[in-house]
């Protein structure tokens, strides 16, 4: 998944590389989403009190959300007084930045959960919209402050951390798992420090929420530094097989490892010229 | 006509070979006669002194070659060492040290089978097989053999001798089975107890700090171990394998509470084993939106809104419910210890 | 170093250590006895071999492996190189892993080497077990032999799930605790046994040093036990051949021990050894630092065992829900555990048993050297296909969780869908393989009646398209026809004149098995085709047998070529009398 971050890195890379992402083709399932760069978001200290950025949020919200989430941002309630779609009052600048910012808004159909896709907005409509869906109520979570960000946590904590409250469905090197009726938990290699910290606050979908009480801002901090450390050192092994565990090891071991010692026993028993 | 016997022959003494039955098979009259071995297979280095040559220089070149990877595994040891503060190098290391290896080994093998496969006659040969039972020589001497010992020595003769052997070595090896009996302990009521209990507070794993009961809000999760256990504890492991529990707060309107399990919550926040029912691995996949638990070792997933009922997966019961309060600090602490053992069932877990 | 004892008499080092040995050992005779045995080579007869390598490099990484390793559950708080666990509580036996692998030279290398070593070992010794198997190379004389293979292939098993639990981090820690849950299931004595295998509660301070003395010590002793009596059937046997010209089961035919086979054999052990090498120098397995120490409450989702014990892992997952019950006396019965264990020791239990249920269908009491080639024997082949399949199946049902998330598809489908594949797909293995493998035997009897499809088209004087047909030559010819052919009993009267129960399962048995058979072609059958030339050639029906047989016409034929004077003919099915058995 990390392969092509690890290219960029040059002094890492192993010649077999290259032979492996073709042998592995079928194992490892798409990921060029790692190219994208970590940089901060500029907007990220939520100044809600610029009017003109929630009104600019406001016009973008009717013109692309509202078709669902209602004009008033209330979300939609059918006739059992069953929510179909959610309410925005509350939900913060964070959780917008999240799903606008990874693309899992909007929504392009219904699925058993949002899934990524390429970005539509610009970072400054972003912005915008998240200050809009702030400025309904002020309480809602905000972006998270750059310093918590900065990937310099303490990082066996944040292993730890990670061990119990996340890898359970996020696996220990956070390469995802299942969870029921074709949910998932994604994998997390490769996404921005920011959004990371954005799911913790708000419980996006499925995921359950992280409040600060929970885990502290600082305690995230560290959880986000392991998630860095493990994407920045490769796997002291080698190629890391996607980092799902014993299955594709089996599987490698029967079809690589066993495949090619047959091709060589036939070669070992055919007659020679 | 199928149960009749077919001989078969050997070439060169056929007349030790016994026939045995061949069941159900069909012996067919005019079997179409075996042509006998196919002519040999001339190789080019059969036929050329120049590919003769040259595959005994390719096979050499090979041996170098495995010779140089061998040497270069030497020197790669000490050109990459590790470090003592830190993991990178590792990496080299062992990349580096395997090719030179995997080099000197494979080009060893590969030409040593290049050198049978070239070089060394093609011709394959035929060689006899007899059958593995013994003639019927062989046979009359083994039976003769045990019969001479049997009379030798009065085996069948002296039962009493017989008898008092047999009870002896059946009594030899129990005393090298009852010396395992300190393997472990007798497992006693362990299993049905425990540390929680009443006014122990729910602290945070690992790290202990106690919470909050407002601090739970709707659609978190919190990972719990009760106060009185403690890493430097001897049992410490043992005892969170049983205790650990999963706290999670919801919309008090949403669960369905069955009524001997009323007033175990506290305010919507309720308190579950996290040890699986099924064969014990921790059950800690909450999904905030549909308030269902999953196993991610067996799939066994739960409803946390009735009572952790199972839904679906190979468990069987409901996860056991850790009964709550909040104490006059509002802290969250168990008001009891579980009242059904946890964890996988075990034959008299429900006999007291 | 002994193979100059017969060709330098005099003189030498060399050949006076062999005249040493030979004075005190004897090397001259065993070289005599085995220096030339013949070997027989095919691509398959090596399978066993990479397991064999394998093993071997086991035994030689795991020993540099013991040298660093701590099988101790004492708890220490982490202070090695690896950044993200320093200061954590972990076990010596997870910190000595960690050692090995970040401060010890090549030794993550040797670590993978050994893991990957252990995971070949098994698939090899069952990708083995599978070629013996559909060419029936379990038949008489080697039943036994079978039986031991066997054990070695659960003895594998036993050797890598102990080897599984020791770095005791996470993933191992987790899979203990399945182990645990299971023995706990178990009616009447699961406490006691979880008690005395732990040392008390689960996980305890003893688990992993107990594994260690069966990893290193018993498990690997049995394993040597079981490779020697294997072997040594192997030679008092001698290898089997695959049928063609002048193969038979009273000979061999290969290439002679030495020098062809130690050169192959033992070049193709540096060739394993070299592609483990490979492996382990450029693909991570078990990357342990990314588990942390074992501890009860987090788990990581993915959490499997490695691929030799994931049928069994399946099978658990595959039980449906509320299978438990309870007794008239409150004891509990946790079907959902027991059920899979059944149905995985019954599994077990049917191939360790099959070469004793063919061998008392078929009645037949030869030996057997030549195999068969699996279309020839249908009804096995496919049984053997609904065996893989079923395992298949519960190997992928382990996996349930990884299918889902990778090809986007939901688990509880996945899961339901694995347990309605479990009895389908078996089934509709075994119908399709059994076809496919009675196809190929019509097109054999095609080829042998009429030859090849040349692909050339010819027009004949009176306007009629044909195409050409080559006839094959005599060998390949007596490779298609050289098999052993069944057919099905009735239920027949014992001595006093009984029909038993028995003998209506095995009339009914060999029904199912020889039904359905096509018999090879005979010779005139043969001549009877070439002398028809196309018109009959067209008609004959290309199947079940006895309709065929009808006329014969002698029209002699011979092979064209003739060879090999290495191998006489055998006189060509002599009906002989039928002997009493000997009694001793």
């Amino acid at each position: 998944m990390s392969l092509f971050r690890r290219n960029v890195n040059g002094a890492r890379r192993h010649p077999m590389a290259a032979v492996a992402v073709i042998a592995l083709g079928l194992i490892v399932s798409g990921g060029g989403y790692a190219a994208a760069s970590a940089a901060v978001h500029p907007a990220s200290s939520a100044t809600a009190a610029d009017t003109q950025l929630v009104a600019e949020g406001k016009k973008l919200f009717l013109g692309n959300c509202a078709s669902c989430h209602g004009k008033n941002a209330a979300g939609e309630v059918d006739a059992n007084g069953k929510q179909v779609f959610p309410t925005l009052i509350g939900v913060g600048a964070a959780a917008v930045d999240f799903q606008v910012g990874t693309g899992r808004m909007p929504a392009q159909a219904s699925g058993p959960q949002m899934m990524k896709k390429t970005v539509q907005f610009t970072d400054h409509q972003i912005a915008a919209l998240a200050a809009y869906v702030q400025s309904l109520d002020p309480t809602g979570p905000t972006v998270p402050d750059a310093k918590w960000l900065d990937g310099k946590g303490d990082t066996s904590r944040g292993g730890e951390l990670f061990r119990v409250n996340c890898a359970m469905c996020h696996n220990a090197a956070g390469a995802g798992g299942a969870l029921t009726e074709g949910k998932f938990a994604p994998n997390l290699s490769g996404v921005k420090a920011r959004h990371i910290y954005e799911a913790m606050i708000t419980g996006p979908q499925n995921m359950p929420v992280f409040s600060d009480k929970n885990l502290s801002p600082s305690d995230k901090r560290d959880i986000i530094s392991y998630l860095k450390y493990l994407e920045k050192n490769p796997s002291s092994g080698g190629y890391e097989l996607a980092n799902l565990g014993p299955v594709v090891e089996g599987l490698f071991a029967w079809i690589i490892a066993l495949g090619l010692l047959v091709l060589i026993t036939m070669w070992l028993a055919a007659k020679s010229n | 006509m199928s149960d009749k016997p077919k001989a078969i022959k050997g070439a060169a003494n056929a007349s030790d070979e016994f026939d045995y039955s061949a069941g159900l098979a069909v012996i067919p009259a005019d079997k179409i006669e075996d042509p006998g071995l196919e002519p040999h297979h001339v190789r080019m280095t059969d036929k050329s002194k120049k590919h003769e040559k040259a595959a005994a220089r390719q096979v050499a070149l090979l041996f170098f070659v495995s010779i140089f990877g061998s040497a270069s595994a030497l020197v790669i040891y000490f050109l990459f060492p590790l470090s003592t503060t830190e993991f990178g190098p590792v990496r080299e290391n062992t990349f580096w040290l395997g090719l030179a290896i995997a080099l000197g080994t494979l080009a060893l093998g590969i030409g040593a089978v290049h050198w049978a496969k070239t070089l060394m006659p093609a011709a394959e040969q035929a060689e006899a097989r007899h059958q593995t039972r013994g003639s019927e020589e062989t046979r009359a001497r083994a039976v003769e053999i045990i019969k001479l010992a049997d009379q030798e020595s009065g085996f069948s003769r002296r039962k009493l001798i017989r008898r008092s052997l047999y009870t002896a070595l059946a009594f030899f090896p129990l005393p090298g089975i009852l010396v395992f009996g300190d393997l472990g302990p007798n497992p006693g009521r362990t299993l049905r107890h425990t540390k929680w209990a009443k006014g122990v507070r729910l602290v945070h794993d690992p790290y202990g700090a106690p919470i909050l009961a407002s601090d739970v809000t709707e659609g978190s999760v919190f990972h719990v171990v009760p106060a009185n256990i403690n890493p430097d504890d001897e049992d410490y492991l043992e005892q969170k394998s049983k205790a650990a529990v999963l706290l999670v707060g919801v919309n008090p309107e949403d669960l369905t509470i069955a009524p001997d399990k009323k007033g175990w919550d506290y305010n919507g926040i309720v308190a579950y084993s996290k040890i699986c029912t099924h064969v014990g691995c921790p059950v800690a996949l909450f999904e905030q939106d549909t308030h269902h638990l999953l196993c991610p070792c067996h799939q066994s997933t739960f409803d946390l809104n009735n009572g952790c009922a199972v839904i679906f997966g190979p468990a069987s019961r409901p996860l056991p419910q850790l009964p709550i309060t909040v104490d006059k600090d509002g802290y969250l602490i168990a008001q009891s210890d579980f009242l059904e053992p946890v964890g996988p069932s075990f034959w008299d877990r429900s006999i007291n | 170093m002994a193979t100059t004892v017969n060709t330098r008499k005099k003189g030498g080092v060399l050949a006076g250590t062999a005249n040493y040995l030979d004075e005190r050992v004897g090397v001259a005779g065993i070289l005599k006895e085995f220096g030339r045995k013949i070997f027989p080579d095919h691509w398959s007869f090596m399978l066993g071999e990479v397991a064999l390598y394998s093993f071997l490099i086991l035994l030689l990484s795991g020993t540099f492996l013991t040298f660093f390793f701590q099988p101790a559950m004492t708890d220490v708080i982490y202070n090695g190189v690896y950044g993200p666990l320093k200061g954590a509580h972990m076990s010596i036996a997870y910190a000595s892993t960690l050692d090995i692998s970040f401060e010890v030279r090549g030794g993550l290398l040797f670590r993978q080497v050994h893991h990957w070593a252990a995971l070949l070992f098994v698939a090899a010794a069952g990708l083995h077990m599978l070629r013996v198997f559909f060419t029936g190379a379990f038949r008489k004389p080697r039943e036994i032999n079978w039986v031991v293979g066997f054990a070695l292939f659960v003895l594998g098993m036993a050797a890598g799930f102990t080897g599984y639990s020791l770095p005791d981090d996470l993933l191992s820690g987790n899979g203990l605790r399945i182990i645990d849950g299971m023995i706990k299931g178990v009616p009447v004595i699961g406490v006691w046994i979880s008690s005395l295998l732990f040392g008390g509660q689960f996980p305890g301070h003893n688990i992993v040093a107990r594994l260690y003395s069966l990893h290193i010590m018993i498990v690997p002793a049995l394993i040597l036990v079981f490779l020697a009596i294997h072997l040594f059937m192997v030679v008092i046997h001698k290898h089997t051949h695959y049928s063609g010209p002048g193969r038979r089961d009273d000979n061999v035919v290969g290439y002679p021990l030495m020098p062809v086979y130690v050169a192959k054999a033992g070049g193709f052990f540096f060739i394993v050894f070299g592609v483990i090498m490979l492996i382990a120098a450029t693909f991570t397995i078990n990357p342990v630092w990314n588990y942390g120490g074992y501890d009860p409450s987090p788990v990581s989702a993915g959490t499997q065992p490695d691929w030799y014990i994931g049928w069994l892992d399946g099978a658990l997952r595959l039980a449906p829900t509320h299978l438990e019950t309870m007794d008239a006396w409150g004891h509990t019965w946790s079907w959902n555990i027991l059920l899979p264990l059944i149905v995985g020791v019954l599994f077990l239990v049917v191939v360790a048993a099959y070469p004793f249920v063919e061998a008392w269908i078929t009645g037949d009491k030869r030996e057997h050297h030549v195999l068969d080639r699996p279309r020839n024997t249908p009804t096995r082949t496919a049984v053997g296909a609904a065996g893989v399949t079923f395992y298949a199946v519960l190997w992928a049902g382990a996996a349930t969780d990884l299918i889902a998330t990778n090809f986007h598809m939901s688990l509880n489908q996945v899961l339901t869908s694995a347990q309605i594949s479990l009895f389908v797909l078996p089934v509709l293995a075994f119908f399709v393989t059994k076809r496919l493998c009675l196809s190929l035997q019509r097109k054999d009897r095609e080829i042998v009646l009429h030859g090849r499809e040349s692909g050339r088209i010819v027009r004949l004087p009176h306007g009629e398209y044909v195409e050409i047909h080559e006839p094959v030559d005599a060998y390949t010819q007596y490779k298609l026809v050289d098999y052993k052919d069944y057919k099905p009993t009735l239920a027949r009267p014992n001595a006093e004149g009984k029909i038993t129960a028995a003998a209506r399962v095995r009339a009914s048995l060999s029904k199912f098995y020889f039904e359905d058979r096509i018999a090879p072609v005979t010779q005139g059958e043969l001549d009877a085709a070439h002398h028809d030339h196309h018109e009959a050639v067209e008609a004959a029906p290309a199947a079940e047998v006895k309709a065929v047989t009808a006329k014969k016409a002698p029209a002699a034929k011979k092979p064209a070529t003739k060879a090999a004077p290495a191998a006489k003919k055998p006189a060509a099915a002599k009906p002989a009398a039928k002997k009493a058995p000997k009694k001793d």
